[in-house]
């Protein structure tokens, strides 16, 4: 469990990073908190050339409110998150995402954007951004800035849109008002691990009726899944607790899980069944 | 002193981080080993190419098979059942490779790096075979003649040998006719328990230095079993057992695996001898789930004679046990303990078990904390569970209508445990049992979980019972030295794994000799310190080193009487040691002290008065009968419906050892102890595909508990039956706080269930769990 021989770089600005980066973009990675990278070299899953470590870059890290939006920027660490003082429903939902990220050293050292370039399926922020449609930005030497939304960005496990030559600089999330509510719920065999099923849910409600709503589910597919049925059965609808069941019966019927030694297809379909109903739950209050 | 809650004397040393490891044993000029391991289960090994690893820079030397062809199989330091032999594992594998990660070669390189650069270089062709992971499928072949004879090195030729590598019975009583008589009901169970092992912080790490200078071989890291281990080492390298020193450094948990004799430490020290240069080999955790023993992974079926009031009379039991690919040093432990132990405090007046010992193309198996008692007592309280609710009658009933009576003991079961005949030491079974129900209100704990049931929630309560053993012999010595300062030192050939073993004695000694224990430095883990050892594992430190030192204790005390009461010109009855001193008793102003009286021993004075100069005493004991603790553990668990999980909302452990010489130290094993039960109970498995690929080689998938899944443990320790066979009166505690773990929860998991015997086998998977309350709801749970 010792890496594989590498160079190391440790650029001082986000132009000089690109300018490293664009010396041989497939032979690189951008190091930022490490917290899946380290040990994959460790274990020499992953054999980069050259690290380049992003940690000393100015301006990379922090939350911003722009406009309708919140910007996230990639270096944030997920315990930045956990302790953000944003009260909207936003805020908690970023705050009790956090809680869920492995440990406290984890999340001490481990990044937001790091997380979504990575691309678990199972991660939550991954979840996060595939709920909220949230618009990644990333930026390379040769084609400067460009703007991803989320439904273009993740295409299958540990594969995202970006092109080697590319870092991730920030993430732009749309400032749910308090009509909003928030939740996610999920499942691990233990405190900390990746969820087996996450389940995550963002629901607008005016006047006890359902006016936006969105479904996001992790475990039961390489990517972020979006559950366009169980976003149905609640748009318009009157809110109650039978809705819910509704709405993960459909979102159980929709998904197709796969098979591991912590739980067959059919077990996780029973998982959303179980866990989108509390996340949904915790949403409304 | 004894009984104190003495603060440990290893800690000031560990908290200050001035521990030594064995990756913190550096040599100037050492190299570092990599192991490279067979990725495939079970294959004919075509070539071996290391020439393309020794052309990297800084990499010494490469070795295969054909380079230590001359070293025999690794051999069995316990239960060394001939018909084992055929099945030993070579140091590399000769020809044929039966597990994912056994070593094939390995290279020696100037850096860890570089070791492991140059192991990816080494090209290893193999045809691979068919796997066999199913121990309860018939046996195939396994070994050829050819492999069987070199391996048993009897210098005689063996036939071919099959996966089954012994298959035993240990009876008493007559089944036969029991079940013959037709009288009574007849009940049968069958209990899986998972392949797991002990996982210590600290991984396994091995520094050999050959010293030129002083015509030693000296190894850095061992522990557990250093005598033996050292034996071993100066067999395969040809010098004399005292050439060879080895030392333990401080270790980071043992629980089984850790200490024996592997092909990795073989090779270490060859290395040293043959390259004549510091060899340093540290595992890391990959290599350790894949390489270390494993263990547990037994399959019983039981069947039990039992009559309406729940007496069992008469047990007919079988288990396979999922040997792995290879025999190690523990030979036949494992499925010889689990026989022995399977009847528990009950009576059982017809008992029988055949064994079958098999061999799967997995990791080796091995001891782990509790050895073949987990699995036993699981299987054996899943019983019991099962004959209360078929009968109708209460648990705790059930058990107390078997229990071995108080009257009755000491209570011989005629079978052997661990080479000695098996007695029960002493023991009230019931009282335990009692004590625990009333101090934590059992009927309390019922009515509650009822009442949150009958509102919905799923919690249940449950328990299991056990008996342990410990205290093995055949002997400890230990020598006490007090110097011409007074300080007084404890040496002994003890070995620590972090059990707080230096504590124990040092107040064992302490006791005798008035004088607190933070006073008195203990010795030991080093072979060129003290003679003799036979190491830390089944439990047996307290009892054998503890009543060694309490004998050399009184050595002492008697020559420091001698000797002043010769100074003070008084008879030594009038004499007593207290503080430090010794004084006379009609007048305690008058003495002298031990430093006092180590000064009138020294040589040139010892002769005068016809005393052997020093003040030191060796003290020895010796036992041909194990000391037997019992206890009870009961848990309350709360299931969350919608996913299966288990959540342990309780936890309460009764047990009995005999006395407890540190209370503190006894429930610090008993806690470490549950946790690791909790792991085998709910979470811990290695899994395998089906060709032989382990599934679980890093912590993300084999699941070891955090603290966030243990909950508070409540302890009562009891003393009610010390043990009449040593002068303590100790029975060992290290094992008892893992051994009815799987037993409770899966009696907890039932209850909440409401469906008795539902849990058959560990870890209890979510999924499972989930799958068992839908179908009691008779509906798809949720929320």
């Amino acid at each position: 469990m010792k890496p594989a021989n590498f160079e190391y770089v440790r650029p001082a600005s986000l132009e000089e990073a690109l300018v490293e980066l664009a010396k041989d973009p497939d032979e690189s990675k951008v190091l930022a908190g490490g917290q899946s990278l380290v040990p994959m070299m460790n274990f020499r899953l992953a054999r980069p050339e050259r690290l380049i470590d992003i940690n000393r870059i100015p301006l990379l890290e922090g939350v911003e409110s722009v406009g309708d939006r919140v910007v996230i920027r990639a270096r944030t660490r997920h315990l930045a998150l956990q302790n953000l003082s944003m009260s909207t429903p936003l805020g908690s939902l970023l705050r009790t995402g956090a809680a869920h990220v492995g440990h406290l050293p984890i999340r001490t050292r481990g990044t937001f954007g790091g997380s979504i370039a990575h691309c678990d399926a199972a991660s939550e922020w991954c979840l996060v951004a595939g709920l909220l449609d949230a618009e990644m930005t990333v930026r390379s030497q040769a084609r400067g800035t460009r703007t991803i939304p989320a439904s273009d960005f993740f295409w299958s496990i540990f594969t995202t849109a970006m092109e080697p030559d590319e870092i991730l600089t920030e993430v732009s999330l749309p400032a749910l008002d308090d009509s909003y509510r928030t939740g996610i719920a999920e499942f691990a065999r233990r405190a900390g691990d990746f969820a087996i099923v996450a389940a995550t849910g963002a629901v607008q409600v005016v006047d006890g009726v359902v006016r936006d709503a969105r479904v996001c589910l992790g475990g039961v597919s390489e990517v972020p899944f979006r559950s366009a049925a169980a976003e149905q059965v609640l748009l318009g609808q009157e809110w109650s607790p039978r809705l819910l069941r509704d709405a993960a019966e459909a979102a159980a019927d929709e998904v197709d899980p796969p098979s591991d030694s912590h739980g067959d297809g059919e077990y996780r379909r029973d998982l959303v069944r179980a866990l989108l109903p509390r996340a949904l739950a915790g949403a409304v209050r | 002193m004894i009984g104190a809650r003495a603060l440990r004397l290893e800690d000031p040393v560990l908290l200050r981080g001035a521990g030594r490891y064995a990756a913190d044993t550096y040599h100037a000029g050492e190299l570092h080993m990599r192991v490279v391991r067979s990725p495939v289960a079970h294959g004919r090994v075509r070539a071996v190419d290391v020439a393309d690893a020794l052309r990297l820079d800084g990499v010494v030397a490469a070795w295969t098979y054909d380079d230590v062809a001359d070293l025999p199989a690794i051999g069995f330091r316990l239960t060394p059942r001939e018909e084992l032999l055929p099945y030993r594992q070579p140091v590399l594998a000769r020809g044929v490779v039966r597990y994912v990660g056994e070593p094939v070669a390995v290279v020696f390189a100037t850096s860890a790096y570089l070791a492991e650069d140059a192991a990816e270089r080494v090209v290893v062709e193999i045809d691979q075979l068919p796997a066999h992971i199913d121990p309860d499928a018939d046996p195939v072949a396994w070994v050829d003649a050819e492999q069987a004879t070199w391996a048993a090195g009897l210098g005689t030729p063996l036939p071919e040998q099959d996966s089954e590598a012994t298959r035993f019975v240990t009876e008493y009583g007559d089944v036969e006719a029991a079940f013959a008589t037709g009288a009574g009901r007849i009940i049968e169970l069958d209990a899986v328990i998972g392949r797991h092992t002990g996982v210590p912080m600290e991984c396994r790490g091995l520094v050999a230095h050959y010293v030129e200078a002083d015509q030693e071989l000296v190894i850095d890291g061992a522990a557990k079993v250093p005598f033996w281990n050292r034996d071993a080492i100066a067999d395969v390298t040809g010098l004399a057992p005292s050439q060879v020193v080895v030392r333990e450094t401080h270790v980071g948990g043992g629980f089984g695996p850790r200490g024996e004799l592997y092909p990795e430490d073989v090779l270490v020290a060859l290395a040293a001898m043959r390259l004549r240069a510091p060899v340093k080999w540290i595992e890391d955790r990959q290599e350790h789930l894949l390489a270390t023993n494993h263990s547990r992974g037994q399959h019983h079926r039981l069947r039990a004679l039992v009559e309406e009031d729940g007496f069992i009379r008469a047990l007919d039991a079988t288990f396979t046990l999922d040997q792995g690919a290879y025999v190690r040093t523990h030979g036949a432990t494992v499925g010889s303990l689990t026989s022995s132990m399977l009847p528990g405090p009950y009576v059982i007046p017809n008992f029988r078990v055949e064994a079958h010992v098999r061999l799967t193309h997995k990791t080796p198996h091995g001891t782990y904390r509790s050895p073949g008692r987990y699995e036993g007592t699981f299987a054996r309280e899943r019983l019991v569970d099962k004959i209360a609710a078929e009968l109708g009658l209460g648990r705790e009933q059930v058990r107390r209508r078997n229990f071995i009576a108080v009257e009755d003991m000491p209570y011989e079961r005629p079978i052997q445990a661990m080479g000695t005949s098996m007695v029960h030491d002493s023991g009230d079974y019931r009282l335990l049992l009692d004590k625990m129900s009333e101090g934590y209100d059992f009927p309390g704990i019922r009515a509650e979980v009822a009442a949150r049931r009958a509102a919905g929630e799923a919690v249940g309560f449950g328990f299991g019972y056990f008996v342990e053993k410990s205290g093995i012999g055949p002997v400890e010595g230990a020598r006490i030295s007090v110097d011409t300062r007074g300080r007084v030192s404890v040496t002994c050939g003890a070995s620590s794994v972090g059990q707080g073993v230096d504590t124990v004695l040092a107040q064992v000694a302490a006791e005798t000799l008035g004088i607190p224990h933070d006073e008195i430095r203990v010795v030991r883990g080093r072979t060129d310190r003290f003679g003799y050892g036979r190491g830390a594992f089944a439990t047996r430190l307290s009892v054998m080193a503890g009543s060694a030192v309490a004998n050399a204790a009184a050595a002492l005390r008697d020559k420091a009487v001698r000797v002043a009461a010769h100074e003070l010109k008084v008879s030594v009855e009038e004499l007593e040691l207290a503080d430090g001193a010794v004084r006379l008793v009609a007048d305690p102003g008058r003495g002298l002290s031990l430093a006092e009286i180590a000064r009138l021993l020294e040589p040139v004075c010892a002769v005068e008065i016809k005393e052997d100069p020093g003040l030191d005493a060796d003290g020895w004991f010796r036992s041909d009968h194990m000391t037997y603790p019992y206890g009870l553990h009961a848990a309350v668990v709360r299931l969350d419906r919608g996913t299966g999980q288990t959540v342990v909302e309780r936890y309460l452990v009764g047990y009995d050892v005999g006395r407890a010489l540190n209370p503190t130290l006894v429930e610090g094993q008993i806690a470490g102890g549950v946790a690791q039960g909790l792991g085998g109970a709910l979470y811990e498995e290695f899994l395998y595909a089906d060709d032989g690929t382990p599934l679980c080689t890093t912590f993300m998938d084999y699941l070891i508990p955090t603290a966030h899944e243990v909950p508070p443990i409540e302890i009562l320790i009891t003393e009610d039956a010390p043990s009449p066979i040593n002068p303590l009166g100790v029975k060992g505690a290290g094992e008892g706080g893992v051994t009815a773990v799987a037993a409770a929860i899966a009696s907890a998991v039932d209850d909440a269930l409401q469906r008795p015997g539902a849990i058959t086998s560990v870890p209890i998977r979510p999924q499972a769990v989930h799958d068992l309350a839908a179908r009691a709801t008779g509906s798809r749970a949720t929320g």
